[in-house]
């Protein structure tokens, strides 16, 4: 637990000393979410909005965590792994690109529904389902950056690798906010939400689980 | 030995019994499925296949991940081809049902696109094997990402679909078929069959395993 702390601190102590990492990551999104402002102009129905919203994320999120593996060497990362632990370490990269995530991902729901205003009925479910949505990204995302960083760090293999994996948390996060949006009984949703929530959990204890077989050489 | 030409046997008797019976006997002639009620003996037989192989592809990635013998990894790795095999026959197979039944050869339909996307995540691990190059790493990373895909396959194919509405058999108020076979002529071509393509499976399997053995030697 401790390493895992001291883990955690040392990725945000790192963002604060160079924050044109993360500051390119967002800068990265706001331009996207400008770019579908341009061109898209107007989104008149629900499953659109969210089907937009829900891309943009997908596509910020592999620009956020694929940089985050790529901007520390290999050596540092064999130091982090010694030191701490293969369980530590996913265990908190895993939970600091949550953090980033859902961060990046509320940022994005403020700009895009200035962009875009939607009238929104269940305001609570909502940004649930953004923030479960966002911290499973992350999570899956953590631990295919690794798979693919093996393969010389090729952002192609990475969204091949991931595409298929991040679907049905897509499928489930996008019918969760647009029933959100609709305002449709709690009741109804009880079962995505559990589904989406367990999928953050199982995805989090694989890759703790497997993490340890990958990280040595 | 004597077991190994025992079960070569039978599997071409059961596939042979499969092709002659699913289309000669009796069936009942329903509303709307007709003759294609015939389907049952080879897309759903090969879809049961498949999900053994991808089973038997999983438990050899996790044991190769405990014993780290190049073996385990091949067979990790034919089992995943020869499942594509079967998975490719019960998309085609089903895309030409859906085509005769539904009308269209392909709907929108969570059922579908989970089997689309399991095939896809399977798609994205040969790509993934190709692209390392040392064999230990490339066993050690194909691994870890057949288990992350095959438990996320599992709640694409199995879990998904049954919590929305879908127009497939066995879902959302469709009756399964295993309700219309009450009449045994039916089961008594269905269960031979799965039998019959898991066999041929297997055999398969043993061939690749054997021309690859020989490559290498």
């Amino acid at each position: 637990m401790d390493k895992f702390l001291a883990i955690l601190t040392k990725e945000f102590k790192s963002d604060f000393r160079n924050p044109y990492i993360l500051g390119g990551a967002g800068l990265f999104l706001l331009s996207t979410l400008f770019v579908c402002y341009i061109t898209v102009k107007r989104i008149p129905t629900p499953s659109t909005w969210v089907a937009l919203y829900w891309i943009i994320i997908l596509f910020s999120a592999f620009n956020a965590v694929a940089k985050s593996f790529t901007s520390e060497s290999r050596e540092r990362m064999l130091y982090l792994y010694t030191l701490s632990g293969p369980g530590a370490f996913i265990a908190s990269k895993a939970v600091y690109h949550g953090i980033v995530m859902v961060l990046l991902s509320m940022v994005a729901v403020m700009v895009y529904s200035t962009f875009f205003p939607m009238a929104i009925a269940d305001t609570t479910l909502f940004y649930t389902s953004v923030v479960l949505g966002a911290s499973g990204i992350a999570i899956i995302l953590s631990l295919l950056s690794t798979i693919a960083s093996k393969a010389g760090n090729n952002l192609t293999l990475m969204a091949i690798l991931a595409l298929p994996i991040l679907l049905p948390l897509m499928m489930v996060s996008t019918t969760l906010m647009k029933n959100a949006i609709d305002g449709i009984d709690l009741s109804v949703q009880l079962k995505y939400l559990f589904v989406l929530g367990g999928l953050n959990v199982v995805s989090f204890a694989l890759s703790v689980v497997l993490f340890p077989y990958l990280w040595r050489e | 030995m004597k077991l190994h030409i025992a079960f070569k046997i039978l599997a071409i008797l059961l596939v042979f019994f499969t092709l002659c019976a699913g289309l000669l006997v009796d069936v009942p002639a329903l509303n709307i499925l007709n003759e294609t009620i015939r389907n049952l003996f080879f897309h759903v037989t090969s879809w049961f296949a498949m999900v053994f192989l991808f089973i038997a592809s999983f438990t050899y990635s996790i044991r190769y991940l405990r014993t780290g013998s190049p073996s385990d990894d091949l067979r990790a790795r034919v089992f995943v081809e020869t499942g594509m095999v079967f998975g490719a026959a019960g998309m085609v197979t089903g895309m030409l049902w859906a085509n005769f039944t539904w009308g269209s050869y392909w709907v929108p339909d969570p059922k579908l696109n989970g089997a689309a996307i399991a095939l896809l995540a399977y798609l994205a691990y040969g790509i993934l094997r190709n692209s390392l190059q040392d064999s230990i790493q490339r066993a050690k990373v194909s691994a870890v990402y057949n288990i992350f895909a095959f438990v996320m396959m599992v709640l694409f194919i199995f879990i998904l679909p049954r919590m929305t509405d879908s127009l497939h058999p066995g879902n959302g108020g469709n009756p399964a078929f295993s309700s219309y076979d009450l009449d045994d002529n039916m089961r008594m071509v269905f269960y031979p069959a799965i039998i019959g393509w898991i066999l041929l499976g297997l055999w398969m399997t043993e061939i690749r395993v054997r021309i690859a053995n020989l490559k290498n030697t």
